[in-house]
């Protein structure tokens, strides 16, 4: 029987192919749009560490007092240089790092190539344990290294090809700033988007992946000055680098990983314990105003996902839903105009069922037909959306299986879905004023 | 004309759902168009904002250190690096500087009258640079004077100094000092010593162009510091008019000539006006160009689905219409049926697209920040749709009034 729908509707649609044309036009340029702006907007709302997440917490702690925060009494999103090291000497949670951008200079060995430039970050030992972050070669460094100010290295897997060819370079020495480091680790492919360890300073996105890990004092005493963002509410006293350590001025990310609802209110009052201390020594003049959000909520807290994506998707909706008010329109004239074929066939002793099947299967051809000139379009959109957003978003818009069928099956149940109204009307045409009109 | 609008309201009560539809499509429409129309336009408007440079012959190099020195020696590098610049054929000045206008964010400070205000008056946004600044941008100095040779001070690695002198941006001068004479007064930007106006430039664009800095909007200073920071400098080129492209090639080179210990990215490392704009506003076009596709596909759909359900309903009342024009109608009257019928759909449709229009935009400026959209837009929506209804009906109205009198003899 479904054949024989299958068939009545293509016969339907061939009869008046404009109409048929338009539907599909409709329904491929919605559902594209739509999908096209959801690759988008997946690919930058994503969970970039979905099984670990829950355990990761950032610590803010107002160090600037009720002049210095924002409108809503957000304390700095980042921290200074003293209660960074406060928190990473006291080690209250099981795995913590405090991270600062670096962009140090390599110098290749030989003398005829010109130094290069990298990105990376000065962490603590437990960065690697803590973000799970895949080693191809080696491993991090221990918590001794850190305390001993280790001339040690981890390199991403990009700058070990640059270097070394790409081989095991574990023991070899990379000069960095003109000082010797030994590589202990070479990084497996590691970019996560968005780079959540440090999301004020990448702004969320960045297409360049970190390069080189230094540990965290090492990089202090070379004097390899932070690269990122620096947010002082009062000038630094002193000059340099070694001026910002001794100042108030924000430039440090912070993360910890604690691992159950224990140790998440333990932390708490760890830090309002902490506030308290400073409050009492006379450094903050004001109540503890601490935060400590998980890594999604400080994702959400930090607007990593650009407003202009969200738009994008609501307006590619709202386009997706008027395709469908119109496809609607379009199936109730084309449905109506059947009357007479419809009373005939009811008079003939078709019930109600027959012609919902009958009709439905058209519709669900049609958004057959809808859907795949969407896969092309959405194919179309997702290569092109280098055109209408920053590459480093654009760059993460992928088409994949899920996409594709996604695609074909809103097509499909959104024009069924379309359909149902003006398949309900064709059901109720009176078969005995048709035939008599006829 | 006499129009028969009873009649139509009486038709269309018994095509209940189409005309629901319709109405609803145009609504739907409008409230989506009228918000596309205003995010557009006000990403065309940041995409013309005047920078303040001479653009077609301005680029910037964006060299690092490749190894640290002191600030001294990095100085003396500087003044060599800039002196070897300014002697090239196709130069015609070069300026140090620590950022650039639409850079794409950079320093900025908060400002305030006196040292212990504790509420600022705004953010400027920070430039350092030498007396050569000024000429090498071509911005445009509209009072006082340019920095003497010896007021340009030298400051390194997170160093902070407060020169006793400035230069504001008129934004800046008229923020700080409303009455017009700002010459000769002083301010305090996050320094414990004031800084004394001594020029005034109009216009010169911040760094960034983000919706943070419009509150701000051109408000910048010039601190005669040449920032001879560890890291690295940039060095703003204007090139003699004409010769950008020889510029470009020429400069790199010369500083590589000077010392090899710099790293200027061969990709990005030196960069034209075009360039830095393009980047710069990279998703403001992208959103313009991505809302004004959305658009257009959505009025051709509207108005495709309005000569579909039009032509739907001529075919179904071809009978009517004979006897109508064997009743004695002409055919401008069946042409002016249908258009006023679609007018009247489209009347309804538009009343309840303009109240989505704004609730629409209301939730987004509470969702997103964005700015309140003027009527103005919902205005020319309405027109357009309007428009766009009565140029879909057009041709599906003039096949019915076509229909020969005739049809109304014939049973289908």
């Amino acid at each position: 029987m479904f054949a024989y729908y299958m068939e009545l509707a293509l016969r339907s649609l061939k009869r008046s192919p404009g109409l048929t044309t338009l539907m599909v036009l409709a329904i491929g340029f919605g559902v594209a749009a739509s999908m096209t702006s959801w690759s988008v907007f997946r690919a930058v709302s994503g969970d970039p560490i979905p099984w670990k997440s829950a355990k990761l917490f950032v610590p803010q702690i107002d160090n600037w007092g009720s002049n210095g925060r924002s409108s809503d009494g957000e304390p700095p999103n980042a921290m200074d240089y003293a209660d960074a090291m406060a928190l990473m000497r006291q080690h209250r949670a099981k795995l913590q790092s405090a991270m600062y951008q670096i962009s140090p200079s390599i110098v290749p060995a030989e003398a005829s190539r010109h130094p290069v430039n990298v990105g990376g970050h000065a962490v603590y030992g437990e960065f690697f344990p803590m973000l799970d972050v895949p080693f191809k070669y080696g491993s991090g460094w221990s918590a001794s290294d850190d305390a001993n100010r280790a001339q040690v290295v981890v390199i991403g897997s990009k700058l070990n090809q640059k270097l070394f060819g790409g081989a095991n370079s574990v023991g070899r020495s990379v000069n960095i700033e003109g000082h010797d480091y030994r590589v202990v680790g070479v990084l497996d492919h590691w970019n996560p988007q968005p780079r959540y360890y440090d999301v004020v300073n990448s702004g969320g996105f960045n297409s360049q992946s970190d390069d080189v890990f230094l540990p965290f004092q090492t990089a202090i005493q070379a004097n390899i000055q932070n690269d990122g963002n620096t947010n002082c509410y009062a000038v630094p006293k002193e000059p340099g680098f070694v001026g910002l350590q001794h100042s108030e001025c924000v430039w440090i990310a912070f993360m910890v990983e604690l691992d159950d609802a224990a140790a998440v209110s333990a932390y708490r009052s760890y830090l309002d314990g902490y506030a308290k201390e400073q409050q009492q020594a006379g450094r903050f003049g004001w109540a503890p105003n601490n935060r400590l959000r998980d890594l999604p909520a400080w994702l959400d807290n930090q607007h990593v996902v650009p407003s202009d994506t969200k738009v994008s998707l609501l307006v590619a909706l709202g386009l997706l839903l008027v395709c469908l008010v119109n496809t609607i329109g379009l199936l109730l004239a084309k449905f109506l105009r059947r009357s007479g074929e419809i009373g005939v066939r009811r008079a003939l002793g078709a019930p109600r069922r027959a012609i919902y099947l009958q009709f439905l299967t058209e519709a669900g051809m049609v958004g057959a037909a809808g859907g795949v000139l969407g896969l092309l379009l959405t194919c179309a959109g997702v290569a092109s959306v280098g055109w209408v957003m920053p590459k480093d978003i654009a760059s993460l818009a992928r088409l994949d299986v899920s996409l594709l069928v996604l695609t074909l099956l809103v097509a499909v149940l959104a024009t069924m879905l379309a359909g149902l109204y003006p398949t309900w009307r064709a059901s109720r045409v009176q078969p005995a004023w048709q035939l008599k009109s006829n | 004309m006499n129009l028969p609008i009873r009649p139509i309201l009486v038709a269309l009560r018994r095509h209940k759902a189409g005309t629901v539809l319709i109405a609803l499509q145009i609504a739907l429409t409008l409230a989506i168009v009228c918000n596309a129309l205003f995010i557009i336009h006000a990403r065309l408007a940041n995409l013309s904002e005047a920078s303040g440079v001479d653009e077609p012959n301005v680029f910037v190099i964006k060299n690092q250190w490749a190894a640290e020195r002191p600030t001294a020696q990095v100085d003396a590098q500087v003044q060599a690096d800039l002196l070897a610049l300014r002697q090239l054929p196709a130069v015609r000045d070069a300026a140090p500087a620590s950022g650039y206008p639409l850079q794409g964010g950079g320093w900025d400070n908060l400002v305030t009258l006196t040292p212990d205000q504790t509420h600022p008056i705004t953010d400027s946004a920070v430039y350092t640079s030498d007396e050569h600044f000024i000429d090498t941008l071509g911005a445009r100095l509209v009072a006082g004077r340019n920095f003497r040779p010896d007021e340009v001070m030298v400051m390194g690695t997170q160093q902070s100094i407060t020169p006793p002198t400035v230069i504001v941006t008129r934004a800046l001068a008229d923020k700080l000092f409303p009455g017009g004479h700002a010459l000769g007064k002083s301010f305090y930007a996050m320094g414990t010593t004031p800084s004394t106006i001594v020029g005034i430039v109009d216009p010169l664009h911040r760094q960034g162009v983000s919706q943070w800095n419009k509150a701000y909007a051109g408000q910048a200073l010039i601190w005669p510091l040449r920032a001879d920071d560890a890291r690295g400098i940039f060095y703003i080129v204007r090139a003699k008019p004409g010769q950008l492209a020889a510029a470009m090639r020429e400069a790199p080179k010369a500083l590589y000539a000077q010392s090899r210990m710099r790293i200027i990215d061969p990709k990005d490392g030196v960069q034209d006006y075009a360039a830095i704009r393009h980047k710069v506003y990279d998703s403001d076009r992208g959103m313009a160009i991505l809302m004004g596709i959305i658009c257009a596909v959505l009025l051709a759909i509207t108005a495709a689905g309005i000569v579909g359900l039009t032509s739907f309903w001529v075919g179904q009342r071809r009978k009517q219409i004979g006897v109508r024009r064997a009743l004695g109608a002409r055919q401008r009257d069946i042409l002016a049926y249908f258009l006023t019928e679609n007018f009247l759909i489209s009347a309804a449709g538009v009343l309840l697209g303009v109240v989505l229009a704004v609730a629409f935009n209301l939730w987004t400026v509470t969702r997103f920040e964005l700015d309140r959209m003027s009527l103005a837009y919902v205005g020319v929506g309405v027109l357009v749709l309007l428009l766009l209804g009565q140029g879909a009906t057009f041709a599906p109205a003039l096949r019915a009034s076509r229909v020969s009198p005739v049809e109304a003899t014939r049973s289908v």
